[in-house]
């Protein structure tokens, strides 16, 4: 008697914690079908206009990350502000750990509830690809944004050019510490492909410093511990250290808060890809002087309608096509099946306060 | 653990002794032998400093300690909470995510009030890791549900909570005064003024696990459940007592990470239940109850961040340092089972001894 009690106990336990899960794995945020469609047809070369009701799925790379909240919500004017605009059902769902095993069954379940659309920031370039091959297969289209999955999508809506972003940045850190002395990189994960193309290109950017010298690229995973302790081992390992590039804002985040020091305040120079929010302490203290990010909310706006005028045929997605992307303007589809959402914007003193995300 | 299910097979009339009912010599012995158990996670460490300070001098400068320590203050408090609960042959897996939970809410006090006294965030943060801790204990204790299931449950749930009222939104360092970001800040030469007040805490921890009797009770439940409770001792009641201090300790260690990090979503904290089930375990408490202490769960947290900080300070791949943690948690078991096994035989000779 007694053991059936605390079996069923069990159970129940069991079975509320799997519902929670769902919950807190899963956080969605429909958007209805109300809005009108109207002023949005003005549209592609092809010539077709753009569906209404489609069901589109945002996927960030993780749930609860300020960056893809401000990419995605209908509040900061994101992805699913897009949708909303044009009509169609937009959700954002993701798993709690940016990771392909967090991501994958949160695909697999957009499939299952035929989904019209995928909008997705891939964890990974190649894990998620059978998936999304799958997806494809069954008619839905998929738009990476944030970070892509080059062979297994129908097009990638690229922040700012791979190219611009790390030559952007090497510049910004050279003009901090007078194009001289040794620097580092503290990147997310080793494995990121947003990451390790802008790394490539500031490697190339480099060869115009002889001065500067890149001494090593750490990885923090995109966790907050894990940041601070590779950039306190950098610290250590390299006491000559006169720089630090960290293209993710949980590792400049991170580096920031380590360097905040009056040993480190001014000495390091410390730049990257970070939100207005989170360097405002910083910037006002000097810990960092200066960092640049896209618009995240444009970002998300613009893979969201690419994505709502793929799925209803509107457009292809063949290179040399023209959309126009409601309040963003004209978007070329470029020769690998993407578009470029612009230049990155340069933060610092005299800006920051006219932001807030 | 080991020891003392054989000492109780072999001596069936004191079938509810904790290691208080082993004969005073034995007891010494055993005493030793564990104390070496400590003595040897410090030779561990010690190689690792030696060999490390060897080749990178600067690994024992002042600021390098200064990060060791204070990355270790998180872990030996929710280690301290963790030897409690694991004492009593239970194990607590949400405290990962009751930090969470405690650090934004704690910290985003300061977001959405003006003024707030310092003293009423940490209130709310170990408040938080109070209630988390209750509901944790009222399921385990009173309940009957093993606490493997109820804390895996709740580390979700937890986590999940986390995730609905953080929503997208951070806390950002810009909204937090100076005196909340200087309480892991301040330090005293090379030694954070925070890590003095855990070892504090901790000793005095591990004094009462040690000494009273509510805290020897704890390891008699994790002996001998049965026995525990032919004894007498109110078995719900204690490891009741056990997750909701665990959990308390989570909430303020909490609010100790928000002052730390500044930047605070809702992934803090994600995954610290194994760094912390893995610092307790190489620090000689046993997984299956009954033996170790706060003390050496702590020894265990500065052993795990001393190698990790050391890796990263020779620049060996973040990959050895999970592989590293792997291995020394596999030797700490092996090494309590050798224990475990080589005091039962000598006990075994000894009592025969005395029985001839």
């Amino acid at each position: 008697m007694f053991s059936k009690r605390k079996t069923t106990t069990a159970l129940l336990l069991g079975a509320s914690s799997v519902a929670l899960v769902a919950c807190g794995t899963t956080v969605s945020s429909s958007t209805s079908t109300t809005a009108a469609s109207t002023a949005t047809t003005q549209a592609a070369a092809s010539g077709g206009s753009i569906k209404t009701g489609l069901k589109v799925v945002v996927i960030p790379k993780v749930i609860g990350n300020s960056y893809f909240t401000t990419a995605d919500s209908v509040q900061s004017g994101g992805a699913l502000a897009a949708l909303q605009s044009l009509g169609e059902t937009g959700s954002e769902t993701s798993g709690t750990a940016a990771t392909p095993s967090s991501q994958l069954p949160v695909i697999q379940s957009a499939i299952t509830q035929g989904a019209n659309a995928l909008v997705i920031s891939a964890t990974d370039p190649t894990a998620l690809c059978p998936t999304l091959n799958q997806a494809m297969a069954k008619g839905i289209t998929v738009v990476t944004y944030d970070s892509d999955a080059p062979t297994c999508r129908n097009l990638f809506v690229n922040q700012a050019s791979t190219s611009q972003i790390g030559t952007s940045e090497v510049d910004l850190l050279a003009k901090q510490i007078n194009s001289t002395g040794d620097i580092a990189i503290v990147s997310a994960t080793a494995s990121a492909t947003n990451q390790n193309a802008w790394i490539g290109y500031m490697k190339q950017e480099l060869t115009k410093y002889p001065n500067m010298h890149l001494v090593s690229i750490v990885y923090g995973n995109d966790d907050p511990a894990t940041a601070t302790a590779v950039t306190q081992g950098l610290l250590q390992q390299y006491p000559n250290l006169k720089g630090i590039i960290s293209p993710t804002t949980v590792g400049i985040a991170a580096a920031a808060a380590l360097l905040d020091t009056p040993q480190y305040r001014g000495k390091i120079a410390l730049t990257g890809l970070a939100t207005p929010n989170e360097m405002k302490k910083y910037v006002a203290d000097g810990t960092v002087t200066s960092f640049e990010l896209w618009n995240p909310a444009n970002l998300g706006y613009l893979a969201g309608y690419a994505a709502a005028e793929l799925a209803s045929k509107a457009i292809t997605n063949t290179p040399g096509q023209t959309f126009t992307a409601g309040k963003l303007g004209k978007y070329t589809i470029a020769s690998d099946h993407s578009i470029l959402l612009g230049a990155p914007y340069v933060f610092d003193k005299t800006n920051i306060n006219n932001f807030n995300f | 653990m080991t020891l003392i299910e054989q000492n109780s097979q072999s001596n069936p009339s004191n079938s509810g002794s904790s290691v208080e009912l082993v004969p005073s010599g034995a007891s010494k012995f055993t005493s030793l032998v564990f104390r070496a158990r400590e003595f040897g996670i410090f030779g561990i460490l010690f190689i690792f400093v030696l060999l490390t300070t060897a080749i990178k001098p600067r690994f024992l400068a002042g600021q390098n300690i200064k990060f060791i320590l204070i990355d270790t203050t998180i872990f030996a408090l929710l280690a301290l909470g963790e030897t409690m609960v694991v004492v009593s042959k239970n194990v607590d897996l949400s405290i990962g995510s009751i930090l969470g939970l405690s650090a934004f809410v704690s910290s985003n006090l300061y977001q959405q009030f003006h003024h707030v006294s310092i003293v009423f965030v940490f209130a709310v943060g170990i408040g938080i890791g109070l209630v988390l801790g209750v509901v944790n204990g009222v399921l385990i204790a009173f309940g009957r549900v093993p606490s493997l299931v109820v804390t895996l449950a709740s580390l979700y749930i937890f986590r999940g909570l986390d995730v609905l009222i953080v929503g997208g939104r951070q806390v950002v360092a810009s909204s937090l005064p100076s005196n909340f970001l200087s309480v892991t800040s301040a330090s005293f030469g090379a030694i954070p003024i925070i890590s003095i007040v855990v070892a504090i805490v901790v000793f005095g921890g591990a004094y009462y696990l040690k000494n009273y009797r509510s805290g020897r009770d704890l390891y008699a439940i994790g002996s001998s459940e049965q026995a525990a409770g032919l004894v007498g001792i109110p078995i719900a009641k204690r490891v009741f007592t056990a997750f909701a201090i665990s959990g308390a300790i989570a909430g303020l260690a909490g609010v100790i990470w928000a002052s730390y990090y500044g930047t605070i979503d809702s992934t803090a904290g994600t995954g610290y239940e194994f760094t912390v089930v893995t610092a307790v375990v190489v620090g000689g408490v046993a997984i299956f109850g009954g033996s170790g202490s706060a003390i050496g769960a702590a020894i265990g947290a500065l052993l795990l961040n001393t190698i990790n900080s050391s890796l990263y300070v020779l620049g060996v791949s973040a990959f050895w340092d999970q592989a590293i943690s792997g291995l020394l948690l596999i030797l700490a078991i092996a090494l309590d089972r050798g224990i475990g096994l080589y005091l039962a035989k000598s006990l075994r000779k000894r009592s025969s001894r005395v029985a001839s």
